[in-house]
């Protein structure tokens, strides 16, 4: 009786929720328009702005924006943020003396004049940069952006105690002695003591690096490069309210919960040959949950994702099925990897750490990460597929995409026998806790290895403490981390804006560490000090591709895959286009509505 | 009843300076023991040495743990003045903490969200009492009638369902499908209909899960009390039905419900944490899971001392209405 | 009984055209029957009995006999509010003072409740609301059957505790229950069941919570109050020396029937049931040796759902054989009157029980 009545109960329960199912799938499916067809209803169709731009000439000036994320910024402070989508949306407040072409795929990639009348004139040894400004450049209240106000921008980067969290490459380039202890502490009168930068007027700035870097005009198109007015420096609260160079302007911002641009009618069009500034209007709502903001993206309330790292796997799955017109597939510019660190045996071994290589099902390792859509190729080699000097899957040195994509059992257990392992070994893998997708591949891998005669125990680690957890080689050392699983995107598509901080020995760090292996190479060391010194493209090229072959000769990693995202763009927007400038993102600063309501 | 409402509210006091410390310990102590350096996790990809100290300054994360704890209690009266590296920041008071990584203070924090959420929880307190309470009244009256089995089933459905899949099909039928509301949270200060609309998915969410709660507890309490003699009397004595049950009968089946409202209240004041991320409500809910996201301590910390706060004055508020509906109890 | 649980009727019809008695309260054939999962319960199965104003009739038997449930039937409390239960089957015919309750309006039953009839319970800490105070519970009990105001009602409270004695009334008016003793509780509750100035009072086991210098009291006052207002009483009791000195008539009751009934002198001094025997011997008397043990009847009380077949009561008879036959165990006795208004259920001989009463029972109590 009690049994019967449970299992009826339990019918019951299961109808109930099967209804409630259905409910979904239908609202799911009048929620948003019937535009399967491709352009019913105007979307440009799938992929249609994946390396190309999309309906550019239905753009119409006016209206309002509307942008959604399931992540706020590490901070809107231009010296501050790290966050590569943060980077993208800071052109719409903030300008620098070059920034990135607005165009897509590639070409997204290289630099432009923006407060600067042209790129730079470099002296003769590649050490002396030159940049006259613009006229007609001012900011939110109407006043001349000096070259003053460049330097003073740049020179907070040093002020890394007060403004931490984001890049400073400027602060090593200009100053590796670490001399200027930055505009706070500057005893100068003006607070411009840094000798590096010259500005004799407030149109002319020049920039007089110790030793060459080719990459420094990259850097200088760095969020981070953007001008600050000193009288306007709030010190650590300027994220809250950065004072506007570029054509909107903060009109209120929550942290966490919403941001709202309006236009900055001190920007004048002619002074800016970069931004379109379409809309009248850009508002950014915050969510807590993934699958919230995935629904209104459905829904059509909001019109992308400002994060821009691809919709989660249910509102994706939806969105693939009914809406495939709405969706890109671009390439992240990330790659998705397992590093292995030297200092824990028997990873001091090249063959050992191959062995790992050979046995693991690199197919299993990328339907893990979500598939060939959803999560990317197979990686094949350490350089994102965007960097200049990248081979993609054509360099696959253990065959990951070809003959070994199932795992190589008889290689890697050779690998094992010849690093002195022949019946395998035991070692863990660190993973963070708060990324599904992480564990899932330290899963898959985990028994792959297991075919091998690797025995991996895995260690979920607290995410949000990476910086403490395998950023410390010496808790990595004593946790037995001989597997990390991690991923890495380029700050700025060159070699060392992807690799130095993994691969060069300078990078090791105590504590914050990213080159988890450990690698300390004289070669490529030495690669990188020569990619610095190169001035021309190709030769920068060539020493990417010689860096990244170097890097997988040590076996040091695992790539997983070349990652993929699956991106919203609503068919209200015009003129949306994917860049190798912000790694695969949509360029925001020029997308446009296709009405002003 | 005075001398009652000073042992509460004594009692009330100490605990809260013990939530204080036990909060203190596992934000600050926890850490440490497991050593994990919270200051390194502020700074970004490249962690400058500099930015990692003036940090750990500002934190005051290198002082002893009873000195972090005066400090904390200090700024909630005078306000604090942090300083670290180059820059000063002064947190007026009441200062219940600063968060370096959103570069506000908690306290204005605490009080914007605080509104959302409570609101979250008395509207829906109030829907799940009325609904419960009535159903719960209803199904004892007409014990074993359709009627009763029906509501019983749908309150098992209410228990068993998480927030999460109501919240989300309630808001796939109603805002997605139906296109009936918008299902965003308006500040009351800008329109009351807006509010509404934007809370009243919430409230029906939570008002669901618990009025089946309280459907079950009160027809369970009513059935037993409606076995009591004094209910019995009241019937010998001649009074109407509506009478007995209303009045008699209803006195003291307040009284395990005005517990758990409590207790439900106070936790849902600190713990809405999924309502508010399924329905994007700006409430402390929220707040608290994209600090854990962000690593924000000082902002899990505050929010969690003003919630403990909140679950306090809650049982203080029922201990308080408990002895004014049950005179025993003013003994005790 | 067939028609009965067809209908489910809660309030049975009238059996038959019978004429509306004489006496103030008359039960004719009451009977009340519980179904359950397990059976009908027979709770009661054909009572029926007279009582006149200003008399007190004592009802006696085991837990289980039936008594109470014959006060609740009175006083219409197995069809008031009995949410959900399967509902109590009632027939027979009720009639107090010329009206016949069983078949009148709930309504009007409720106006009489509380009025024309109240009660007294066993358990006073129980039977009374925890959260309200006497005076509130009191005052509720007046207003409801008389317009006053609350002022004038609380007078009346006063007025009432005073007179069943409780001390500094206009104080002790506003306690609560749990501020009283036990004596004072019914004290209170008794006042509470007077305070309409009630025709018939009903106390079911007033004294059994409370200790024996208190019993007495309390019986004391409901004597007085009688008196006073001039109500019939029926005093429900297991314990027979409650009512020997309180009741003008005595009924016995075992297995929901009435096995013996008459003046209290005759069911006290000449009783003629065994059962009757039995709780004589089982009661404790103060004039007698303590060293002699009481005399309990022996076993216990019958189930109600399968009530032995012939006298209920033959299991537990030390004398069930005596008549020829096995008659005890095959016929029930029907109730004879042996005397004057003496009546009782047994299929002994007049001769054997007085001889088996006068020879071995009177003697050793």
């Amino acid at each position: 009786m009690t049994t019967q009545r449970t299992s009826g109960r339990r019918k019951r329960a299961a109808a109930a929720a099967a209804v409630v199912a259905a409910l979904l799938t239908t609202a799911a499916c009048g929620g948003g328009d019937s535009d399967d067809g491709g352009s019913k209803n105007g979307a440009a169709g799938f992929d249609a702005a994946n390396n190309k731009v999309a309906q550019a000439s239905l753009a119409k000036k006016g209206g309002t924006l509307k942008f959604g994320g399931a992540q706020d910024a590490d901070s809107w402070d231009t010296t501050r943020g790290y966050y590569g989508f943060m980077w993208n949306f800071s052109r719409y407040y903030s300008r620098q003396l070059v920034t990135n072409k607005t165009e897509a795929g590639a070409a997204g990639a290289g630099v432009t004049p923006d407060l600067a009348t042209s790129t730079a004139e470099v002296s003769e040894d590649g050490k002396t940069y030159t940049y006259k400004l613009r006229d007609g450049i001012t900011w939110e209240d109407g006043k001349p952006i000096t070259s003053q106000d460049v330097k003073y921008g740049i020179e907070r980067v040093w002020a890394q105690d007060v403004l931490s969290g984001g890049p400073t490459y400027l602060k090593e380039v200009l100053d590796p002695k670490d001399e200027y202890p930055g505009p706070y502490k500057d005893k100068s009168k003006d607070k411009l003591g840094l000798k590096a930068i010259e500005t004799p007027d407030e149109k002319t700035i020049v920039f007089k690096l110790p030793k060459a870097n080719s990459d420094f005009e990259e850097m200088l198109a760095l969020t981070s490069a953007s001008p600050v007015r000193q009288d306007k420096d709030t010190k650590s609260k300027y994220g809250l309210h950065p004072f506007s160079s570029g054509p909107y302007k903060f009109e209120s911002y929550t942290p966490g919960k919403d941001l709202t641009l309006v236009r900055n009618t001190e920007w004048k069009q002619a002074s800016d040959p970069v931004r379109k500034a379409y809309p009248d209007k850009i508002t950014v709502e915050f969510f807590s949950d993934a699958n919230q903001l995935d629904q209104r993206l459905l829904n059509g309330d909001i019109d992308l994702d400002i994060n821009q790292t691809g919709m989660s796997p249910q509102g994706r799955t939806t969105a693939l099925k009914q809406h495939k017109a709405n969706l890109d597939n671009p390439v992240s510019g990330y790659i998705r990897y397992a590093v292995f660190p030297q200092s824990v045996k028997p990873f001091d071994k090249l063959e050992c750490r191959k062995a790992v290589i050979l046995g693991a099902d690199h197919v299993s390792l990328q339907t893990a990460r979500g598939g060939p859509v959803a999560g990317g190729d197979i990686g094949t080699n350490m350089l994102p597929p965007s960097v200049p000097g990248a081979e993609g899957q054509q360099y696959d040195p253990y065959k990951l995409a070809g003959d070994n994509k199932k795992g190589n059992v008889e290689e890697a257990k050779a690998a094992l026998k010849a690093c002195g392992q022949p019946n395998g070994f035991k070692t863990t893998i660190a993973v963070r806790n708060n990324k599904p997708v992480e564990v899932a591949t330290a899963q898959s891998l985990q028994a792959s290895l297991k075919k091998v005669g690797i025995t991996a125990e895995i260690d979920q680690y607290d995410g949000s403490q990476t910086a403490g957890i395998i950023g410390s080689p010496e808790n990595v050392k004593k946790k037995n981390y001989g597997i990390i699983i991690m991923g890495w995107g380029p700050d700025f598509p060159s070699v060392q804006g992807y690799g130095l901080p993994l691969w060069s020995s300078d990078y090791i760090l105590e504590s914050g560490n990213n080159n988890y292996a450990l690698i300390k190479d004289k070669e490529i060391d030495g690669l990188f000090d020569e990619y610095v010194d190169t001035l021309d493209d190709a030769g920068k090229a060539k020493i990417a591709t010689e860096i990244n072959h170097k890097v997988m000769e040590g076996a040091y990693y695992l790539p997983f895959v070349f990652e993929k995202f699956v991106n919203w763009r609503s068919s209200r927007l015009a003129n949306v286009y994917t860049t190798d400038g912000y790694s695969g993102m949509y360029d925001f600063v020029n997308l446009g509505l296709k009405s002003a309501k | 009843m005075l001398a009652y409402l000073f042992r509460r509210l004594f009692a009330a006091a100490v605990m809260l300076v013990v939530i204080i410390m036990v909060v203190f310990g596992i934000f600050f102590l926890v850490p440490k023991w497991a050593g994990v350096d919270i200051a390194s996790s502020f700074v970004g990809k490249q962690a400058d040495p500099a930015a990692v100290e003036a940090v750990r300054q500002k934190l005051g994360l290198s002082d002893p743990i009873y000195s972090q704890v005066w400090e904390f209690f200090k700024g909630i009266f005078a306000g604090r003045t942090y300083a670290g590296g180059g820059d000063v920041t002064h947190c007026a008071a009441p200062c219940f903490g600063y968060s370096f990584r959103s570069e506000q203070a908690i306290w204005p924090v605490l009080t914007d969200r605080f509104p959302v959420t409570l609101a979250l929880a008395l509207g829906a307190a109030v829907l799940w009492l009325v609904l419960g309470m009535a159903a719960g009244v209803l199904s004892a009256l007409k014990r074993g009638s359709f009627w009763d089995r029906g509501a019983m089933v749908v309150a098992l459905a209410g228990v068993s369902l998480p927030v999460y899949f109501t919240g989300m099909a309630s808001l796939a039928v109603f805002a997605f499908g139906l296109d009936w509301l918008d299902a965003r949270y308006v500040p009351l200060t800008d329109s009351f209909t807006g509010w509404f609309g934007g809370l009243i998915l919430p409230w029906i969410t939570l008002a669901f899960l618990y009025a089946a709660m309280y459907a079950r507890i009160t027809r369970a309490t009513m059935l037993e009390i409606l076995g009591e003699d004094y209910i019995r009397t009241a019937r010998a004595k001649g009074l109407r039905e509506q009478t007995v049950i209303g009045k008699h009968a209803m006195r003291s089946t307040m009284t395990p419900i005005l517990t758990m409202l409590g207790m439900d209240l106070g936790a849902l004041i600190g713990g809405a944490i999924l309502t508010e991320t399924t329905f994007n409500l700006p409430g402390l809910g929220q707040a608290v899971l994209n600090a854990i996201k962000n690593q924000d301590l000082p902002v899990i910390l505050g929010v969690t001392l003003i919630t403990s706060l909140a679950v306090l004055i809650a049982n203080l508020v029922v201990d308080v209405l408990y002895a004014v509906i049950d005179p025993r109890v003013r003994l005790a | 009984m067939t028609d009965l649980s067809k209908s489910g009727a809660a309030v049975g019809e009238p059996t038959g055209t019978s004429p509306a008695p004489t006496a103030f309260l008359e039960v004719r054939d009451l009977k009340v029957h519980f179904p359950t999962d397990d059976g009908l319960v027979k709770s009661v199965d054909g009572l029926t009995f007279q009582l006149e104003k200003g008399k007190t009739l004592g009802i006696v038997g085991e837990s289980g006999s039936g008594k109470s449930v014959t006060s609740l039937g009175i006083m219409g409390l197995h069809t008031a509010g009995q949410y959900g239960k399967r509902k109590a089957q009632i027939s027979g015919e009720i009639w107090l003072d010329g009206t016949e309750l069983l078949s009148a309006d709930p309504e009007e039953v409720r106006k009489l409740r509380g009025r024309q009839m109240a009660m007294i319970f066993q358990d006073p800490l129980s039977a009374l609301h925890p959260y309200y105070t006497i005076g509130q519970q009191i005052v509720e009990a007046y207003r409801i059957h008389h317009p006053v105001d609350k002022k004038t009602a609380r007078r009346r409270a006063v007025e009432m505790l005073d007179r069943v004695g409780i001390p500094q009334p206009d104080k002790r008016v506003d306690s609560y229950p749990h501020e009283f003793s036990g004596g004072m509780r019914q004290r209170a509750m008794i006042a509470m069941s007077l305070v309409n100035n009630p025709e018939l009072l009903i106390a079911d086991e007033p004294t059994t919570a409370l200790d024996v210098t208190v019993q007495a009291q309390i019986l004391d006052l409901i004597r007085d109050l009688q008196k006073e207002f001039g109500s019939a009483v029926i005093v429900i009791t297991h314990d027979l020396g409650v009512v020997a000195e309180l009741a003008d008539d005595l009924l016995v009751m075992y297995g929901g029937r009435c096995i013996e009934r008459g003046p209290a002198e005759k069911v006290f001094y000449e009783p003629r049931h065994p059962y009757t025997w039995g709780l004589l011997g089982s009661m404790p008397r103060l004039d007698r040796d303590q060293q002699e043990r009481l005399i309990p009847v022996k076993g216990s009380p019958p189930s109600l759902i399968n009530i032995p077949s012939g006298c209920a009561f033959n299991p537990r008879c030390p004398y069930a054989d005596v008549p020829k036959d096995n008659v005890t165990r095959t016929v029930r006795p029907e109730l004879t009157e042996i005397g004057s208004k003496h009546w009782a259920a047994c299929h002994m001989t007049q001769e054997q029980r007085e001889r088996i009463w006068t020879e071995e029972i009177a003697p050793k109590l």
